[in-house]
């Protein structure tokens, strides 16, 4: 069934399709219509659930912690703030190797306060053994919510789904719901294998001294490596049950393209717009978006990018003092292969910015000029800052 | 077990705390613990904040606890265990499992203070009991809100500007008596029955229920691992520590369930220890003041001994 939705609702629609039993969320712009929408599931019997309205957004993941560790399917959902106050128990669930999932509203971080998009909130806690799904709009929000549970209980690991905040959020577009049956077909019931039970005692998260504590690490990076076949696994099981196709990136024109673009969320649906107007000057320009930045699709991204004369990755993020991540993860995944592009990374859209088309098709030129010249002069740039505002020479 | 802990009789056998834990010598808080899992029982859910208890239970592999143990973040006890007892109030769980958390003073009164609210705010049917050991003891002993005025801790040292802490210790039970949950007790290592039977009640009532223990410390208190059960009683003994019990946050039903015959002056529970060491006559009246002001307050009118 096609209904117009806004990314919300379809996180919401999702979380409700995926029958979880326990949820714990706490409002923050612009994810607030998913816990809302959540609310009145739960009020109207359209889904039997617990919904514990925490008082914060530490303590929403701290009780999904609480119901996962009993073998309960658990969600919530949140935004900026209230991902950087969870950030402490975002390690917790994935060190205990709870199969929570999240829905993530990209929103920029105080200060200034700004309740508008950009990718900085999961950016800064991507280490903390998530696996991130990235979406480009409102159908992907809700496919992978439904996939990110498969992942998730398959491999004991918290997945993290992100969509833009207000670009997706607040957005409405036809959206394809699929049948519960389908998807309870799709998504079984799940069995934690060692739930908290006073019928057979386990001891969860304790102490780990040096000569067990990197091996616990080591675990944890491996299953997360391993999540990259799951995914891939769940995607093509996807693809069988529902005709949508989905993978580690998404590849748009790009097999023959002299300039790639690279980037994630709904910018990938901005830039295929300005790749097909390149292509249609006779122009080789092409798209690789990446869907999954946890487990980052090394392989995937060495055969997409290969044999391209030069990258621009546009980003809404940035590691002051460095550079944005998307970057760095790519820059790095080329750092032992002999034919590797020459990139730049583009900081874009911060705190709401809107990315136009003349700031992509810059970023086009200026990748167009570094593989005719054979170098690249200055690797990170700013697009469509408003550099006299504040006196800034870039 | 009876649903009475009347005497030694009705305290059972069974052990869920075992032997081979890693707590210091004359440790208030394992004990604690060992008489609370021991009133629970064997369906008993902990949940345990970073707290000397992460370390006593002993490090992966080992465990000393024998009921399942959720171990988590300093401040998230009580959303933990908000989300353990909405899967069992969900499932319509049959058993009576008891949805435990287990907390220091730290983890109850400073850093996890607004999520245990929040819990008890919602109703959830949990147990929650706050071992106090009167400081931060993981971390090496650093004033927490209920460690008692005039205290020396490593953070309240006695030095030129410096003579313990300033402040007097928070009144947790009075702070959740405010959300009217429908059991609120104190309780003391040194009265063991006493404790278990507040703690049966609390497994009773179905709804939030706060235990809060007094828990010697060796080490922080500066005093022998002997005197444990000693100072504990002598805290009662001069009204530091009040035993009472409150129904529904309603003041009129507070009940004290052990009355000393003679209060004792405070100076002997302080002379006892360390951590007081420093304190001149002044500060002491100032202490007494504040105890008979609170013991007043309470209704536990004995006589005070001189
Ligand atoms: C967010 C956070 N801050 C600080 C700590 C360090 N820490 C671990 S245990 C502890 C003291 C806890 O004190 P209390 O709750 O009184 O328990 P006790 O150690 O006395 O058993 C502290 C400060 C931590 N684990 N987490």
């Amino acid at each position: 069934m096609k209904q117009a939705l806004t990314g919300n609702e379809a996180a919401a629609i999702a979380a409700k399709l995926a029958r979880v039993k326990v949820i714990s969320a706490y409002p923050i712009t612009p994810q607030t219509a998913v816990v809302e929408r959540l609310a009145e599931f739960v009020a109207n019997g359209e889904l039997d659930a617990e919904f514990i309205k925490v008082e914060s957004e530490h303590s929403a993941l701290s009780a999904c912690i609480g119901a996962a560790a009993t073998g309960t399917r658990t969600f919530t959902a949140t935004s900026s703030q209230g991902l950087m106050l969870m950030s402490e128990m975002l390690f917790v669930a994935s060190g205990l190797r709870l199969p929570i999932v999240m829905a993530n509203a990209n929103r920029s971080l105080s200060a200034p306060l700004s309740i508008w998009c950009d990718q900085q909130d999961s950016m800064a806690v991507r280490d903390s053994g998530w696996v991130q799904l990235y979406c480009e709009n409102n159908q992907e929000v809700l496919d992978s919510v439904l996939q990110a549970y498969r992942v998730a209980e398959e491999l004991l690991l918290p997945v993290m789904v992100c969509f833009d905040g207000f670009i997706l959020s607040h957005t409405a577009e036809p959206v394809d719901i699929p049948g519960q049956a389908e998807v309870d077909e799709f998504l079984p019931p799940y069995k934690l294998p060692n739930p908290l039970d006073p019928c057979r005692p386990v001891t969860m998260g304790p102490v780990g001294v040096p000569e067990c504590y990197e091996e616990f690490r080591c675990m944890l990076q491996e299953a997360t490596r391993a999540s990259k076949e799951k995914l891939i696994e769940v995607g093509r099981a996807f693809w069988k049950h529902f005709r949508r196709r989905y993978g580690l990136i998404e590849r748009y024109r790009s097999n023959d393209a002299d300039v790639l673009l690279l980037t994630m969320g709904s910018l990938g649906s901005s830039a295929k717009d300005i790749v097909d107007s390149y292509r249609k000057r006779g122009e080789k320009v092409g798209l690789v978006r990446v869907r999954s930045f946890r487990p980052f699709p090394v392989k995937e991204l060495i055969d997409a990018l290969g044999s391209a004369k030069a990258v621009s990755v546009l980003e809404k993020d940035v590691s002051p003092g460095s550079a944005g991540a998307l970057f760095l993860d790519t820059a790095a995944a080329f750092i032992n292969v002999k034919r590797a592009p020459l990139m730049l990374d583009f900081i874009c859209g911060l705190g709401g910015r809107d990315v136009s088309s003349l700031h992509i098709r810059e970023a086009v030129r200026a990748a167009t000029r570094a593989a005719e010249i054979g170098e690249v002069r200055k690797a990170v740039r700013w697009l469509g800052l408003r550099e006299k505002l504040v006196g800034l020479r870039i | 077990m009876s649903e009475n802990v009347k005497s030694l009789v009705d305290v059972p056998t069974e052990e869920f705390l075992l032997p081979g834990h890693a707590a210091c010598a004359g440790c208030g808080s394992t004990l604690a613990l060992r008489l609370t899992l021991k009133a629970l029982g064997k369906n008993t859910i902990v949940t345990i904040p970073a707290s000397c208890v992460s370390v006593i239970q002993g490090p992966f592999p080992l465990s000393s606890i024998a009921v399942p143990v959720l171990n988590v973040a300093l401040p998230a006890t009580g959303a933990v265990i908000s989300g353990m007892e909405a899967v069992f109030r969900f499932r319509k769980e049959k058993r009576k499992i008891v949805v435990l958390g287990f907390g220091g003073d730290g983890a109850t009164a400073d850093i996890g203070l607004q999520t245990l609210s929040g819990a008890f705010e919602r109703g959830h049917g949990i147990v929650y009991v706050c071992h106090d050991n009167e400081a931060y003891m993981n971390t090496g002993i650093q004033r927490s809100s209920a460690t008692p005025f005039g205290a020396w801790t490593t953070t309240t040292p006695i030095g030129r500007y410096g003579a313990g802490k300033r402040h007097f210790k928070k009144d947790m039970p009075a702070i959740f008596a405010a959300h009217r949950i429908p059991c609120i007790a104190t309780a003391s290592v040194a009265y063991p029955l006493d404790l278990m039977q507040k703690l049966k009640r609390a497994q009773a009532v179905g709804g939030p229920a706060y235990v809060h223990i007094h828990c010697p410390c060796p080490p922080g208190w500066r005093f022998p691992p002997s005197q444990t059960i000693k100072l504990a009683r002598l805290a009662v003994g001069t009204g530091m520590w009040v035993l009472y019990e409150i129904e529904n946050g309603d003041p009129s039903t507070l009940r004290i369930t052990v009355r000393p015959s003679k209060r004792r002056p405070v100076a002997e529970y302080l002379r006892a220890q360390g951590r007081f060491q420093h304190l001149p006559e002044r500060e002491i009246r100032q202490i007494q003041k504040f105890v008979d002001e609170n013991c007043e307050r309470l209704g536990l009118e004995v006589a005070r001994a001189r």
